[in-house]
């Protein structure tokens, strides 16, 4: 056989550059995720119910007990944290679904096909950032129901949402690994919780971290989850939580986290089969 | 070209699991392979590393003259894979799954339209084709699947274990998808463990266990070395069979099974060899309790030729990376 009987391509073929079949790939694999989204709505919904339990017993039951600092509501104080819990938790569904793929032999048909071999994981990872704007939208209009509001402006608004997305984006892919690295859905969904309790929790999404003992006081307020929560409170509150080096932060976080785990992740499914 | 598929010494170890310990095969352009073996003899590792999915240890691995490792996407671009556990997504349509490995085989909207029609149309899921695959049944699904192997029109299709799970009427109407394919000039590679399969599809049949070939030919050689026909006999007593054993020697292979108390015949004669059985207990005075004829099947082949049966689970069965799907049906 020669060179030129190797390359020769069936013949409806389009041509591309092989970065262009990486997007366009990356688009298929995000709108197969996108059409689970749209044919299984509830998950959407399931997917707020817990923040919105949250929001619920902070706002009207424990929130009269927590003092924060400004002359700011504690529903104003609380949402961010919300914003935050509802992008972590939701990453776990990134590795959910990986695993998902992987035990139906979906991961094994796609590693058969011509396809760019990073768009498994960036479509799924795309997808789950659109997913995550709807949810962001969806506690938004939570937050707004219970009194809730914007203190800065919209653009204000607009960058808190991008930060919190992004923030959400970079944990997709530790859970991608998860998933890849798990036998199935349930192990995937069991093994991310220890991970994000401790981050959610021992943050300051629902008290202030000067509330807590000293040695958790290093941990909560540097922690990521903390960080992209305070970079939130400082574009959407502002006034006394007005701090851009927190915002700078929390994106060099979420640019670190994707620079260390995306890779990993890609290995992990070049092995994975 | 005379060959789509040639396996030559080739190796594959999973840490200090050896999966296959230099293999080799080579299917005639427009033919059909059975690929034969009991759970963990190494089916489905080559078939992983033909449809380069996995990478070989050392050997000669190619499809259509292509090297599998150098040139991965050239194989992938002719190649179909069906494997045991229907890769579709439940929660897309039939179309949209077609649409999907279109989309993904780099094939042209139109192209994939007419072709999804087609396909759907021909595995009898036109009418489901606008459904969630999620409510298709353990067959529908399966067609989808091969549907879906079939999109960019492969000159090569792997199957792995398509029937394992079909009810008898899912099976025979795969069989007939597969055998249509064939007539078009597909070239298949086809693992089983099902003799009947291999027997209905198969052109040539290459056994394999341990990562080891340990036969090969058509199925009609295959069983010719076992006896077409096995003659079971169940006696009242293990000195009974023993005399019926003896008896029964000259007619063939004749063995005393391992309860004492039955022999198995195994003749070349067909039916007929049961008139002489009659006759020769009968002369003998001796009584059968039981007396049955029955057709040779895989696992008599594998007994035959591994010392084991087919289904036997075997503690290196799952080099399986660990996965709970794996431990099933690594092989």
């Amino acid at each position: 056989m020669t060179a030129a009987t190797i390359t020769q391509t069936v013949s409806d073929r389009p041509q591309r550059s092989a970065l262009g079949w990486a997007v366009a790939d990356t688009k298929t694999i995000a709108w197969r995720n996108l059409v689970t989204l749209r044919r299984l709505p509830q998950l959407l919904v399931f997917a707020t119910v817990q923040p919105v339990i949250f929001v619920l017993m902070f706002r009207y039951v424990f929130g009269g007990a927590i003092h924060v600092s400004g002359r700011i509501p504690y529903v104003d104080y609380l949402m961010p944290g919300v914003f935050a819990q509802t992008v972590a938790f939701g990453a776990i569904q990134t590795g959910v679904g990986l695993a998902e793929d992987l035990n139906k032999g979906l991961i094994e048909r796609f590693r058969s096909l011509p396809m760019a071999r990073s768009a498994v994981l960036a479509g799924r990872t795309l997808a789950d950032l659109i997913r995550n704007v709807f949810v962001i939208a969806l506690m938004l209009a939570v937050g707004y129901l219970v009194g809730f509001r914007v203190q800065t402006n919209a653009l204000g608004l607009v960058a808190g949402m991008a930060v919190m997305l992004l923030f959400g984006f970079s944990l997709t892919w530790i859970f991608a690994i998860i998933g890849l690295s798990v036998s199935n859905a349930e192990t995937a969904q069991a093994a991310s919780f220890p991970i994000l309790a401790p981050l959610v929790f021992a943050s300051s999404a629902f008290v202030p971290v000067n509330s807590m003992p000293g040695w958790l006081q290093a941990f909560a307020k540097n922690q990521p989850v903390s960080v992209a929560i305070d970079a939130v409170r400082s574009l959407v509150l502002g006034g006394q939580y007005a701090s851009t080096e927190k915002v700078l932060a929390s994106l060099a976080w979420s640019i670190g986290i994707i620079a260390v785990f995306a890779p990993v992740a890609v290995r992990r499914y070049r092995r994975a089969a | 070209m005379e060959h789509a598929i040639t396996v030559e010494k080739l190796k594959k170890t999973y840490g200090a699991v050896v999966a296959l310990d230099g293999v080799d095969f080579a299917v005639p352009t427009g033919t059909v392979l059975g690929l034969l073996g009991p759970n963990g003899a190494g089916k489905t590792t080559a078939v992983r590393i033909l449809t380069t999915i996995l990478t070989r240890d050392s050997g000669r691995a190619e499809v259509l003259g292509i090297d599998v490792g150098s040139h991965p996407q050239d194989v992938r671009e002719r190649i179909g894979l069906a494997g045991q556990y229907a890769a579709v997504d439940e929660n897309l349509t039939g179309h949209e799954n077609l649409r999907m490995v279109g989309l993904l085989s780099h094939l042209s909207p139109n192209t994939i339209r007419a072709r999804s029609d087609e396909l759907l149309e021909r595995f009898d899921l036109a009418e489901a084709a606008d459904r969630p695959a999620r409510t298709y049944s353990g067959g529908m699904r399966r067609r989808l699947d091969l549907a879906a192997a079939l999109v960019h029109r492969p000159q090569v299709l792997f199957l792995d274990e398509p029937t394992t799970g079909l009810d008898p009427q899912g099976r025979t109407g795969l069989w007939r998808v597969i055998e249509e394919l064939v007539a078009d000039g597909t070239t298949v590679l086809l693992t089983t463990q099902y003799l009947e399969e291999a027997d209905r599809l198969a052109d040539n049949i290459v056994v394999i266990d341990h990562g080891h070939v340990i036969a090969e030919g058509t199925a009609t050689q295959l069983k010719a070395r076992l006896g077409a026909t096995i003659v079971e006999v169940e006696l009242a007593d293990p000195a009974c069979a023993e005399r019926a054993r003896t008896v029964l020697a000259p007619l063939g292979t004749s063995e005393v099974q391992s309860d004492g108390r039955s022999v198995e015949l195994k003749a070349n004669d067909g039916a007929r060899v049961a008139i002489d059985v009659v006759r020769a207990l009968d002369h003998e005075g001796l009584e059968p309790v039981k007396l049955g004829l029955r057709e040779p099947t895989l696992d008599d082949v594998f007994l035959e030729l591994t010392g084991h049966g087919a289904e036997e689970s075997e503690s290196e069965d799952a080099p399986a990376l660990g996965r709970g799907r794996r431990a099933r049906g690594a092989a």
